[in-house]
């Protein structure tokens, strides 16, 4: 505990020296996020000064080994860091899916050779990474997915067709579930990773309801993929045929990511906040938009608790490996129901598509975005369905 | 500290389990008492062993002869009396008036304490006046006569009051009806003078009393906290039974859950086992997802409470909120599920929804609780 101390101490002392002022306002759009990648660019000195020193101590990956561009922190450690980051409301240096979802099955599944070159990327922010899963006939039903990769001995052919790819038109390089046996509906994919600019990948962005593009149809048209990326490093993740478990693996933390467990008590309860919120637009709280946000805060800070075992559980094994699916599932029909209340208190003014006073319908926006929570990284009816099965074991679920 | 159960705490949810599913069992006691029309409502022999257990005195500080235990301590023997439906005095005496005897007087300590550790004596408590749970206002009075006071007014949903050996009783000893200040908890035993209850059997077949307080005459040593001051005691006699009655009903949620679950795995309709039904699959699990989260922010407020927080309140409030939701829920498609033998009293399901029906009117409901968190919110 003593040595917990010093370490808070010592990265306090850290944080005051190295995170810029800049970087400790709360994040405003999408461009005070730092993706990474080739065509990456910072913002301003303020994001670029943050990352590098992050990056020297290891802290955009802190609980990843040193050799792989980490710190190396423990679970207890890494907390206190998230508690001190909190503190002072610093940002997170780089955002990436190469951090969330490729980064933790490679160290589950990865080879050595993989780990050096691709977790080193990942953490340097040098490769932005996205995930290539749903297809237009595979939604739920991922395991159909249809994209084939035919064997031409020392390299793949790709053709097929993904969707929902997050960001594939900033991304450089793909994780991506291809089919390499037709046989086999369940051991006939393989976890294929390759450069988004070879020679017959296109991307076309998705105009969502809400007015934004963050998903891609992504096309493969006779890509060729090499089989190996030099010693030790395969260009398939797990073995080949396999990598519909380390599709698995990894929507579990996908589902964890997208239940905000860890969004903390702070961003739980509205209520107080809405009160502001229409006193500022004049109005007050009727009383059962009162009572409906009273009985949302109890959900939102019980849930909040949830997130807060949930996490614990975690670090120790504890948590039923199932239960990524339950959070997924109340968290994000919470997120919908929070949404909903926010549109309610907003009345009028929240339907504003363009006005400076909603910074370009920000209000109308977020809550159309919240609808496909609930969707991506398997729905909420598809979450019912695995706790049915794998945590009440019901029969032929 | 981690949000789940150190190893002390696991080994003691074990024996609780063990020894309330033994003796605790809905057969051994709930049943047996009822169809006994018992006028206690619960047996004094369970509670006696509960004593064995160290269970009634685990919350009693160690200098005065109990276990020096916190609330997630109680809250796991709750869950277990919530499972089990076991009617006990234990969240009445060892939770609430346990609570407010920590800030009566040694003399008062001595007076009542042995008896509870010992499983000898079961203690009530006397708070609400009308028929919803409403502690901000106390009517009932008690004006200085002598060396002591003398009480007047009159309680109800006293839960347990008629075999209960000692009432906390809160009085008002100056203000008005609504005013924060001038309460005061008094340390009021049985048989004396002007105390008299009506006896009534509730849906769950728990005995409560109205009781009636004709100025009742008590020394000055009955005072629990300072005079005018109760409201403090008061409030952290609310804090700790809300806390726990949020425990015990995670356990009527969780046992109503399983008993259902059980069953989708046995009834066969239309050639097939029920829960092979996807509408009833996803009903199972959303009611387990209700109770994995109102089962973590009770434990949550269980350490908020042990480690003295001052969001506590606020977080026993969502507990016994969204226990109170989640509970209803769980007995509610407890009995659907079952279909017409949930309708039965041969099937215990009933009896979990008459039991959650109970516990949460006890120290405010699920209404209650939101209105609260709203109000400690700022809105």
């Amino acid at each position: 505990m003593a040595d917990l101390e010093q370490f808070r101490t010592e990265t306090r002392a850290w944080l005051e020296a190295n995170c810029p002022p800049e970087m400790r306002e709360p994040v405003r759009g999408e461009d005070d996020i730092y993706w990474g990648g080739r065509r990456a660019t910072f913002k301003n000195d303020a994001q670029k000064a943050w990352l590098e020193a992050c990056i020297a101590k290891g802290y955009t990956v802190p609980m990843w080994p040193k050799a792989y561009g980490g710190a190396g922190l423990s679970a207890p450690e890494a907390k206190v860091l998230r508690e001190e980051m909190g503190r002072i409301n610093a940002r997170p240096p780089l955002s990436s899916f190469g951090i969330w979802m490729l980064g933790p099955a490679l160290l589950h599944f990865g080879t050595e050779g993989q780990k050096l070159r691709f977790l080193n990327e990942i953490a340097r922010g040098e490769i932005r990474w996205c995930q290539g899963y749903s297809e237009p006939g595979s939604g739920s039903d991922l395991v159909s997915l249809q994209t084939f990769g035919e064997d031409k001995g020392d390299h793949w052919v790709v053709n097929g067709q993904k969707i929902w790819t997050s960001y594939a038109d900033h991304a450089d390089w793909i994780f991506c579930l291809v089919r390499t046996d037709k046989a086999d509906k369940y051991q006939g994919i393989t976890f294929m990773l390759f450069d988004m600019a070879s020679e017959g990948v296109t991307t076309k962005p998705i105009l969502l309801i809400s007015g934004s593009s963050p998903f891609c149809e992504t096309f493969f048209d006779n890509v060729s993929v090499p089989k190996s990326y030099g010693d030790d490093c395969p260009a398939q993740v797990g073995t080949i045929n396999r990598g519909w478990d380390v599709a698995k693996y990894l929507l579990g933390h996908e589902r964890e990511m997208i239940s905000g467990a860890d969004g903390g008590e702070r961003a739980a309860a509205i209520g107080a906040m809405m009160k502001r919120h229409a006193a500022k637009l004049g109005d007050e709280l009727g009383p059962l938009l009162r009572a409906e946000l009273a009985n949302f805060d109890v959900d939102a800070l019980a849930y909040a608790a949830m997130g807060e075992k949930f996490l614990d559980e975690i670090k120790v094994g504890k948590a039923h490996p199932a239960q990524p699916n339950m959070m997924k599932y109340a968290g994000t029909e919470l997120n919908k129901r929070r949404q909903e209340l926010m549109m309610a208190v907003g009345g009028s003014r929240s339907l504003e598509w363009e006005s400076d006073a909603t910074e370009g319908g920000k209000p109308a926006k977020n809550w159309l975005r919240t609808k496909a929570n609930s969707i991506e990284g398997g729905t909420s009816e598809v979450m019912l369905n695995v706790i049915a099965k794998r945590i009440l074991d019901l029969p032929g679920a | 500290m981690p949000l789940y159960h150190n190893e002390d705490q696991a080994m003691l949810a074990d024996t609780a389990r063990g020894f309330i599913a033994e003796e605790g069992n809905i057969a051994k006691q709930l049943r047996h008492w009822r169809d006994r029309n018992c006028k206690d409502g619960f047996g004094h022999g369970l509670w006696k062993q509960m004593a064995e257990m160290g269970f009634t005195g685990m919350l009693v500080e160690e200098a005065d002869g109990g276990l020096g235990m916190g609330h997630v301590e109680a809250g796991i023997v709750l869950e277990e009396i919530g499972r089990n439906l076991t009617p006990s005095p234990f969240l009445t005496s060892s939770v609430l008036a346990a609570t407010a005897l920590k800030h009566g007087s040694d003399d008062l300590k001595g007076r009542y304490l042995p008896g509870l550790i010992a499983g000898d004596s079961v203690f009530a408590v006397a708070i609400d006046e009308t028929a919803k749970h409403r502690p901000s206002r106390i009517a009932t009075r008690a004006e200085k006569s002598g060396n002591g006071f003398k009480l007047s007014g009159s309680k109800s949903f006293v839960i347990y009051g008629g075999s209960a050996d000692m009432i906390v009783v809160a009085a008002r000893t100056s203000g008005a009806d609504d005013d924060a200040d001038g309460i005061t908890l008094f340390a009021v035993p049985k048989d004396v003078a002007g105390l008299s209850h009506d006896h009534v059997r509730l849906v769950d077949s728990s005995m409560a009393t109205h009781t009636r307080l004709d100025g009742v005459e008590l020394d000055g040593d009955a005072v629990i906290g300072e005079i005018d001051g109760g409201r403090a005691v008061l409030d952290a006699m609310l804090l700790a039974g809300r806390v726990g009655a949020a425990a015990e009903g995670v356990g009527v949620a969780r046992g109503a859950m399983d008993m259902t679950v059980d069953y989708l795995k046995q009834r066969k309709q239309f050639g097939k086992l029920i829960g092979e039904f996807q509408a009833l699959q996803h009903r199972a699990s959303h009611l387990y997802s209700e109770v994995e989260i109102a089962r973590a922010v009770t434990i949550k407020a269980q350490q908020l409470l042990d480690g003295g927080s001052a969001h506590a309140d606020l977080m026993a409030s969502v507990a016994k909120a969204k226990v109170a939701k989640t509970a209803r829920l769980a007995v509610q498609e407890g009995v659907q599920m079952h279909g017409g033998i949930g309708m039965t009293d041969e099937y215990d399901i009933g009896l979990y929804m008459k039991r959650d029906r109970a516990l949460a009117e006890f120290l405010g409901d699920a209404h209650f609780h939101a209105g609260r968190v709203a109000e400690l919110s700022g809105y």
